[in-house]
């Protein structure tokens, strides 16, 4: 543990990835800036929210958020568009054609990819996207690197009039790291000038593109071979040398430090001509990437002779433990034996709802009405699937409750004809890409319960505003979705759509079991915050009293993660049946006083953990 | 691998201040000129589950995460996490637990159980480690957020700098946020200092 130099520290900032970019995008001369929340790429808007000088939005989906990107680059001012992984699929459908108009004022793309999957359905590698759109992919290493190709992602977008992906991992946009800026740039904007042949993309005209996007890519090859965001590090030790990009690169530098390495910030198209003349300096060559055998691929297409895919794995995440080892056996080198302290088994901690979340009333009700199949979505609601309730069968996209519920309606077997089908959605999905499957629902006659958990925000990725909430990016005031006639617009009868507070879970139930039976659709809008955002208030907490508590353990059934149990018992019932008693207390400090636990609790044991008078039942705002 | 470089592995669960903590942590490190960096999966953080931090720093740092049996040190907000994360530190790595017990609702429902003897197991494992409840210390001090400064207390004589390095930063995080906090947040640091030396 050696102290370095102390260095002066006033250019030096301590960020992240995600506030690099947004640094990035102030410091190029950004105008507009848009995005929809996703881990891991939430912070970067959030951050370039802050800057007055660029227009920011929180847009409805990654699809609109691309388009209002779009929009602003052939306005001739430069764009910044941020997405997670997933939100490429949704906006695939502008960007697929968008690269044969190409940009006008610079148009970069920055997606994230939950390499590992902390928080999201699917793990997918977006450099696919550079191949499949025929425009350049930049890969950071860490928060300077995310900085620096930010910025020199803007004059590659204009140089070769490109739209360009700066594609992160998390351990790119949640690493903090030491950054530096450069030197900020003015960018005045150019101005819209027609040019139907270019921007109207009618068949006519994008058989005219697709020839210049071609030859862009040729262009682009030699660029590759030319930038200096592709280097090597020469090294002293050639028995195996690198090519490698993003994170893999450290990790390949703290597991080889004194091997030769071909880094890639601009990896695609890559440099293969400079590669193979790498190649051709180390013993053996080694391809380290996350996750799919891309640039190794195209390397063995070429005749290069590399290893990849067949030592390192293709799936997860990357690190140093995960590439030391087979790489050492590849050049016969003995792996140090470890002496790690065995690893202890203790029990999963899986996320779960917090306390007094109002989905708990929810599915506390749904994991008690028969005869269900409900078809989920993303977001909190999702934990639904987990214990206690087990009360969500399936999740896939976003907005895809709706539009499954309807196939799952007319698809259903005869051994099905009894089955009541739901959907459970939140208020910023359905906007986001659940309004259209409850128009197929209502347009084709289908029965499903819908229900809308609307607490207005994006809850899963922090609480986030959107339409729902009344407030944008930026906390201003602006309209606010009412739910209620959005539904009555999209086809839903008046009298089929209920608004209901969910912690008033028997009329939760009430409303639950008159809708289900109904054979039309029907839409329950539940109406309480989000517990993390500031419209939530918090009452007085609650205790047990254990001389009334009897252990039957219908509390547990809520699901709030402040319910504790002291202690369990096995009793034999009347009848010769035993039964697990669980006797519980509340953790009163994290309690905020919902109430849902007092419903089920048969001898009245939860009460007030301090002298009030009376605890009232959550106001509606 | 890099023996120059400090490693430091923050566990806990989501909400408890794991990544604040790690950002002092690393601030610190960062205003003596060190090279740092800092990393922790905090996808579904707010959501009660698994929460770590790594924070590294030294001359140059490269893979910000720190691998099994490479953490120098580990500040554990809870004790089971103190033991699923043992195997990350090295022979003669240190452990300071707070042995305030929180348990999911997956343990509340019965379908694991919560480890007996969390602290035991690990000086079993050979890990030096040092405990203490500043769990129940942070609420008796009337907030249990404070548990957060209390356990930066207990690594800040551990490191390869100045205690003092730490108060600082940890001013310069609460000095916006009223004399009150400050003060109390102070008391906490020095409560964690006594009580894990």
């Amino acid at each position: 543990m050696n102290a370095a130099e102390p260095r002066s520290a006033d250019l030096r900032q301590f960020i992240s990835g995600n506030e690099a970019i947004a640094q990035a995008a102030r410091d190029a001369g950004v105008k507009v800036a848009a995005a929809y929340p996703g881990t891991p790429s939430t912070e970067i808007l959030e951050y370039v929210s802050q800057y007055p000088d660029i227009y920011s939005e929180w847009s409805i989906n990654e699809k609109v958020s691309l388009e209002v990107a779009i929009g602003a680059s052939m306005a001739g001012s430069r764009a910044l568009c941020a997405m997670k992984h997933v939100g490429m699929n949704v906006a695939s459908d502008a960007f697929m054609t968008q690269t044969l108009v190409g940009a006008v004022g610079g148009l970069v793309i920055v997606v994230a990819d939950d390499v590992g999957l902390s928080s999201s359905q699917n793990e997918q590698d977006s450099r696919y996207w550079g191949r499949f759109a025929h425009l350049p992919i930049l890969e950071p290493s860490d928060a300077q690197e995310a900085y620096e190709m930010t910025r020199a992602a803007y004059g590659i977008s204009e140089q070769f009039e490109v739209p360009v992906i700066v594609r992160l991992t998390t351990r790119i946009c949640h690493v903090k790291g030491v950054v530096i800026n450069s030197e900020a740039e003015a960018h005045t904007g150019t101005g819209f000038k027609k040019d139907p042949a270019r921007f109207v993309m009618v068949p006519g005209n994008a058989k005219n593109r697709i020839p210049m996007m071609m030859a862009r890519d040729e262009t682009l090859k030699s660029f590759a071979a030319d930038t200096e965001l592709n280097r090597i590090d020469t090294g002293s030790d050639t028995r195996v040398g690198f090519v490698t990009s993003g994170a893999a690169y450290y990790h390949v530098k703290e597991s080889f430090p004194d091997a030769p390495v071909f880094k890639l910030g601009f990896s695609h198209p890559a440099p293969i001509e400079s590669i193979r003349s790498f190649a051709g300096d180390v013993e053996k060559l080694v391809v380290v990437e996350e996750v799919e055998p891309l640039l190794e691929t195209e390397l063995r297409a070429a005749g290069v002779d590399v290893y990849g895919k067949d030592l390192l794995p293709k799936i997860g995440e990357l690190s140093p433990s995960v590439i030391t080892p087979p790489v050492s056996k590849l050049i016969g080198e003995a792996i140090a034996e470890s002496e790690l302290i065995p690893t202890a088994q203790v029990f999963p901690r899986p996320p779960t709802m917090c306390v007094a979340c109002p989905h708990l009333g929810i599915y506390y009700c749904l994991s008690h009405v028969k005869n269900t199949i409900i078809s989920g979505d993303i977001g909190c609601y999702t934990l639904g699937a987990g214990h206690p309730w087990n009360a969500l069968d399936t999740t896939i996209s976003m907005g895809a409750s709706l539009s499954v519920a309807q196939g799952l309606d007319k698809g259903r077997a005869e051994c099905d004809e009894n089955k009541n089908v739901l959907a459970v959605i939140g208020d910023s999905t359905f906007l986001h890409m659940g309004m259209q499957g409850l128009l197929d629902i209502t347009y084709n006659k289908g029965n499903v319960t819908i229900l809308l958990l609307d607490n207005r925000a994006v809850g899963m990725t922090g609480g986030q505003d959107a339409p729902s909430s009344g407030l944008n990016l930026h906390g201003e005031q602006t309209m606010q979705v009412d739910f209620r006639k959005l539904c009555e617009a999209l086809g839903v009868k008046p009298e089929r759509i209920h608004e209901v507070n969910p912690y008033e879970m028997p009329i939760l139930f009430k409303a639950l079991r008159q809708e289900v039976k109904v054979p039309e659709p029907s839409v329950i809008i539940t109406n309480q915050p989000c517990v993390l955002t500031e419209r939530y208030s918090k009452l007085p907490p609650l205790k047990v009293d254990a001389d009334k508590c009897t252990g039957c353990s219908n509390c547990l059934d809520v699901g709030c993660p402040a319910i504790l149990v002291d202690r369990r018992e096995t009793v034999v019932k009347p009848n010769g049946k035993e039964k697990e008693l669980a006797f519980v207390s509340i953790d009163t400090a994290a309690c905020t006083g919902c109430n849902l636990c007092t419903k089920p609790c048969a001898p009245d044991a939860i009460i007030p953990a301090y002298n009030v008078t009376k605890i009232d039942a959550v106001e509606i705002k | 691998m890099n023996n120059e470089v400090t490693n430091i592995l923050v566990v806990g669960i989501g909400g408890q201040g794991v990544m604040t903590a790690a950002d002092i942590l690393a601030t610190s490190a960062l205003s003596l000129g060190y090279d740092v960096k800092k990393t922790e999966v905090a996808g579904m953080a707010q959501r009660g589950g698994v929460v770590t931090s790594h924070v590294r720093f030294g001359p140059k740092v490269y893979s910000p995460a720190i691998q099994a049996g490479d953490a120098d040190l580990m500040l554990a907000f809870e004790p089971a996490e103190a033991l699923r994360w043992a195997s990350h530190l090295k022979d003669n790595g240190l452990a300071m637990v707070n042995t305030f017990a929180q348990e999911p609702p997956v343990v509340s429902i019965g379908l694991f159980d919560y480890p007996d003897e969390p602290i035991e197991k690990m000086r079993k494992m050979g890990v030096e480690t040092h405990d203490y409840n500043a769990g129940q210390s942070a609420i008796d001090l009337g907030d249990r957020r404070l548990v957060n400064s209390i356990m930066l207390g207990a690594i800040s004589d551990r490191l390869p700098f100045p205690a003092g390095t730490i108060e600082n930063s940890l001013t310069a995080r609460f000095k916006n946020k009223g004399e009150a906090l400050l003060a109390l947040n102070h008391q906490a640091f020095e409560l964690g200092r006594k009580a894990f030396s």
